[in-house]
């Protein structure tokens, strides 16, 4: 509860323990969990300092100076180690600490103008850091804060948008503003490759699924009156199915206005596949397609195209599924061996803005505005 | 051109105009036309007598043959008048002479004739230059015209060209020039929003020590019905001690990456270099044997031998876990140079097999088609003998099959089948019913257990609620506090067979799985029975038991 500034907590296995939060005058503007569920961390407003409450000592710690971006606190996959990023006297520095004593392992500066976020890699050891977008940086450093190399492809151009590390940690993909993805390797740190995202697909390689609506079939012998639910539900909503189009395609660009500050161009999404294989993409400047690279042979495998824009999209922690939703009431999911469009048996309206996976694999969390739902995925049976 | 001649013939008295219009018109005529000069001599004769007659006349014989003996003896003409006497002519003279002026006539004719053609010839010469002479004038003429216009049009491109220069280095400069206004503005701008970000600074620091002052009274964290933890133990403190573990740990976490990260390329190298050296060795063999010309053996020779020594020094040594430098040079150096002998040796081929295309070896040809048409023969034999063979085989056994061809027999074999797979059917029919009889059994069983399970759990509710009303009511007599200790550890004893039945019922092949729900649910309630009656060492066995059971149906399922 941001506005009164009040955390509460329950556990979900002993329903009688409750804890409550209160920051008061300090304000609350962001609160998290720290990966071994024992403490929460509250940044308070005007990100003034970030409060470490520890749930089973009742003991407070102040983190000082923590930095307003957009992912300032990182923690390692494996929960040990956490990153925050600060600034003191106009200078970015990152600080790392221990999560299981929250002692202060390393605090170094970054040579960025103004840092803009801080990514561990899956396997703790490299922390990435990079520049707001007006400068196209990116500098790693190892976990004892040295600095290990820097990339910059370009200057004077809107920079980096949004990165990416693969589940191995082999490569890095970083999507920038100029609707590229260019990926570093993690041996020498330099570009390996880049994708392009134009609005004509023309490599008669790639396959693109394109989402068509199929006007519902609704037998008029069974209508009654009044209509029951899933009669009304499936006359009201339009089914989609995806169809196959031929190479070369052109996809819907728009270009934004240019006097406007975070222009809606670039790469905005990245998510690499749990099995390190394919690296999903999404360009602001085409809003309506997802597109799907395959890692192994670094080249473009498949590009869905959508009726709406697409909201979010998710992969399947345990295998190469990819979720996607664009607002509508229907979520999409694609594998190698083919994607469908699922649509969400509710009745009255149900859009979904953004969806998350349950860590088996076996479940989906669709959300609206107001409402979430469940969507359980049956596992094939292994005869 | 015009070289007329004209001889001036000393002029007589009288005719001299005549003569002279004469001789001169005579001279004239020719020149116009070859006919005329042909045809002069025609009507020369009839102008002859006129001519005659006009020159000499009965008057002036002597005269004129006086002038006429002078002539000819000026032309070289011997004279026409006899030796002796003075007056006489030679006729014979006189008509040698005329002969020879008929000769000199002609001769001249012809050289006239010739001279004619001579200037026509060099007339229409002469008007063919001129021809030539203007159209190669108009020509010049043009190609200067066009290079003057070639020329314009260079300068013209010039000067665009350098227009363009020009363009060119005024964009660059303009592009110079925003470039360093962008970065004198970037430099503007981080100046400002360093400036501000400082006021901002202060404003934070104001607001904090606002915040941490009115901290002790409102910020606080309330946690209600707060569990002990299992242990009791507190949050650590930090200690010089916990930073140095701290920073212990993460150098260990960094070398297991970077140990890793090595064994993975170790790994990747190994491999290479064994690919690496299977490639050496196929090339190697791929390489032509030392049977050629003696030219090529003494370069393959050494090279074969030397790299026979390699190879053989190389796995000595087992290469591949050798990593230093020098061995690796030696690897990629050696499968290099036998990389390029392979290229030249298919590059001989090719060009052989181009110079046999092109024709040449003929005999060759013929003979390994006659060698494929012979093999090709015998296989088709071969083929055929099998076949052959193959046909008398199936006979053999249809034969072997129908012989005992009484109907009987043939019966009784396929009785034989029958009966033996009816028989084992019916083994596995009663293998099925005792197996469903078993289950029918254990099912019932576990029924009764959990019916008998859930009426003594409700006793000992009962009988456990009774006790401590009893104890609350009576604290002192010792009778009924004996009475009561028996009730419970009666129940304990059940409960103890009941987790006997429950582990030995597990052990057994699990018929529940297959039997579906009802009995799994006997199972459950009997762990929850067990968890309840908090005996530790019981939640593990049925823990494992569940797995195995699962495991065990998989099992049966595959069967």
């Amino acid at each position: 509860m941001y506005k009164r500034g009040v955390v509460q907590v329950w556990s979900l296995e002993q329903p009688d323990w409750h804890c409550k939060i209160d920051e008061g005058s300090a304000g609350l503007v962001a609160s998290c969990w720290s990966p071994d569920g024992r403490h929460i961390l509250n940044t308070t407003e005007f990100h003034l300092r970030i409060t470490v409450w520890s749930l089973c000592t009742k003991s407070v710690s102040y983190i000082k100076y923590p930095k307003a971006c957009q992912q300032g606190i990182a923690f390692t996959k494996d929960g040990r180690y956490m990153a925050v990023a600060e600034r003191r006297d106009c200078k970015d520095f990152v600080s790392i600490f221990v999560c299981s004593d929250w002692q202060l392992l390393r605090h170094f500066d970054t040579e960025t103008q103004d840092l803009f976020g801080i990514e561990w890699a899956p396997n703790g050891c490299v922390l990435a850091a990079w520049d707001t977008c007006l400068e196209y940086k990116i500098l790693l450093y190892s976990l004892d804060g040295r600095l290990l190399s820097t990339y910059r492809a370009y200057e004077w151009s809107l920079g980096i948008k949004s990165i990416a590390w693969s589940p191995s940690s082999q490569f890095l993909a970083i999507g920038s503003y100029d609707e590229k993805v260019r990926i570093l390797n993690h041996v020498t740190w330099k570009k390996i490759t880049e994708f392009e995202h134009p609005a004509t697909v023309a490599s008669s390689k790639t396959i693109v699924y394109k989402e068509v609506e199929k006007s519902p079939s609704v037998e008029t012998e069974r209508l009654s009156f009044p209509p029951t639910r899933a009669l009304a539900s499936s006359l009201f909503s339009t089914q989609s199915k995806y169809d196959v189009s031929q190479v070369p395609v052109s996809l819907q660009h728009i270009k934004p206005v240019a006097d406007r500050a975070n222009p809606k161009m670039g790469i905005g999404m990245l998510a690499f596949s749990p099995d390190n294989c394919f690296l999903a993409t999404k360009n602001d400047n085409i809003p309506n397609a997802v597109w799907i690279w395959d890692i192994q042979k670094l080249k473009l495998f498949v590009v869905l195209e959508q009726l709406c824009a697409v909201q979010s999209f998710q992969w399947d922690p345990r295998q190469p599924r990819l979720a996607v939703c664009t607002g509508s009431s229907k979520v999409y999911l694609w594998s190698p061996a083919g994607c469908v469009s699922v649509q969400v048996p509710m009745e009255g309206d149900f859009q979904i803005v953004s969806l998350a996976w349950h860590c088996s694999g076996d479940s989906v969390a669709l959300l609206s505005k107001d409402n979430f739902c469940v969507c359980y995925l049956e596992r094939e049976e292994v005869k | 051109m015009g070289d007329w001649k004209t001889i001036t013939v000393p002029v007589l008295s009288s005719d001299s105009k005549n003569i002279f219009h004469y001789t001169s018109e005579k001279k004239i005529s020719p020149p116009s036309m070859n006919s005329q000069v042909l045809r002069l001599p025609l009507p020369s004769s009839k102008s002859m007598h006129s001519f005659f007659s006009a020159f000499c006349t009965e008057e002036n014989i002597e005269q004129s043959i006086s002038y006429l003996n002078r002539e000819l003896t000026t032309l070289g003409f011997p004279s026409i008048y006899a030796e002796s006497k003075g007056q006489e002519l030679n006729l014979i003279s006189i008509i040698n002479c005329m002969n020879e002026l008929l000769v000199l006539q002609h001769k001249n004719l012809r050289a006239q004739e010739e001279v004619e053609m001579q200037h026509l010839k060099l007339g229409s010469d002469m008007d063919h230059l001129q021809n030539c002479y203007a159209k190669l004038k108009e020509q010049l003429e043009l190609s200067k015209r066009e290079i003057v216009g070639l020329q314009e049009r260079d300068r013209q491109l010039q000067s665009k060209n350098r227009n363009l220069h020009q363009l060119l280095k005024n964009e660059k400069d303009e592009v110079q020039k925003l470039q360093n206004i962008i970065s004198s503005r970037a430099t503007q701008y981080n100046h400002d929003m360093k400036r501000k970000e400082r006021e901002y600074n202060k404003l934070k620091e104001r607001l904090h020590q606002l915040v941490m002052n009115k901290k002790d009274k409102k910020i606080a964290m309330e946690v209600l019905n707060y569990v002990g933890r299992a242990d009791g133990k507190r949050g650590a403190w930090r200690t010089d001690k916990t930073e140095a573990r701290n920073e212990e740990e993460m150098y260990k976490v960094l070398l297991s990456d970077y140990e890793q990260r090595q064994k993975q390329l170790l790994v990747e190298n190994a491999e290479l270099k064994k690919v690496l050296q299977q490639m050496k060795k196929e090339i190697i063999l791929l390489l032509p044997p030392q049977k050629q010309k003696p030219k090529e053996r003494s370069e393959d020779g050494p090279v074969l031998s030397d790299l026979e020594e390699d190879i053989g020094e190389l796995n000595k040594e087992n290469m591949w876990e050798l990593s230093c430098e020098t061995v690796r040079e030696q690897l990629t150096n050696s499968i290099r140079k036998q990389w390029r002998m392979l290229k030249n040796h298919v590059e001989k081929l090719d060009n052989q097999v181009s110079r046999v295309h092109s024709g040449a070896l003929n005999e060759k040809d013929v003979i390994s088609r006659e060698d494929h048409e012979l093999e090709t023969e015998k296989l088709e034999l071969e083929i055929q003998q099998c076949k052959e063979m193959i046909k008398t085989q199936q006979q053999l056994l249809q034969q072997q099959l129908m012989s005992p061809c009484d109907d009987d027999t043939t019966l009784l074999l396929q009785d034989c089948y029958l009966l033996e797979e009816r028989e084992r059917l019916q083994e596995e029919w009663r293998l099925f019913r005792e197996q469903k009889k078993n289950f029918e059994k254990e099912r019932r069983s576990f029924t009764e257990a959990a019916i008998r399970l859930g009426l003594e759990r409700k006793a000992f509710e009962e009988d456990r609620g009774a006790w401590l009303k009893q104890q609350f009511l009576s604290m002192s007599t010792d009778y009924k506090h004996s009475e009561n200790v028996t009730t419970p550890s009666a129940f304990l004893g059940s409960c103890d067979q009941d987790n006997q039945l429950v582990k030995s019922t597990s052990q057994r092949k699990p018929p529940c799985m297959l039997s579906g729900p009802v009995s799994g649910e006997p199972c459950q309630t009997s762990q929850y029975i067990t968890r309840n009656s908090s005996s530790a060492a019981s939640k593990k066995p049925a823990g494992d038991s569940k797995p195995n059971q699962w495991v065990e149906s998989d099992k049966e399922e595959t069967e």
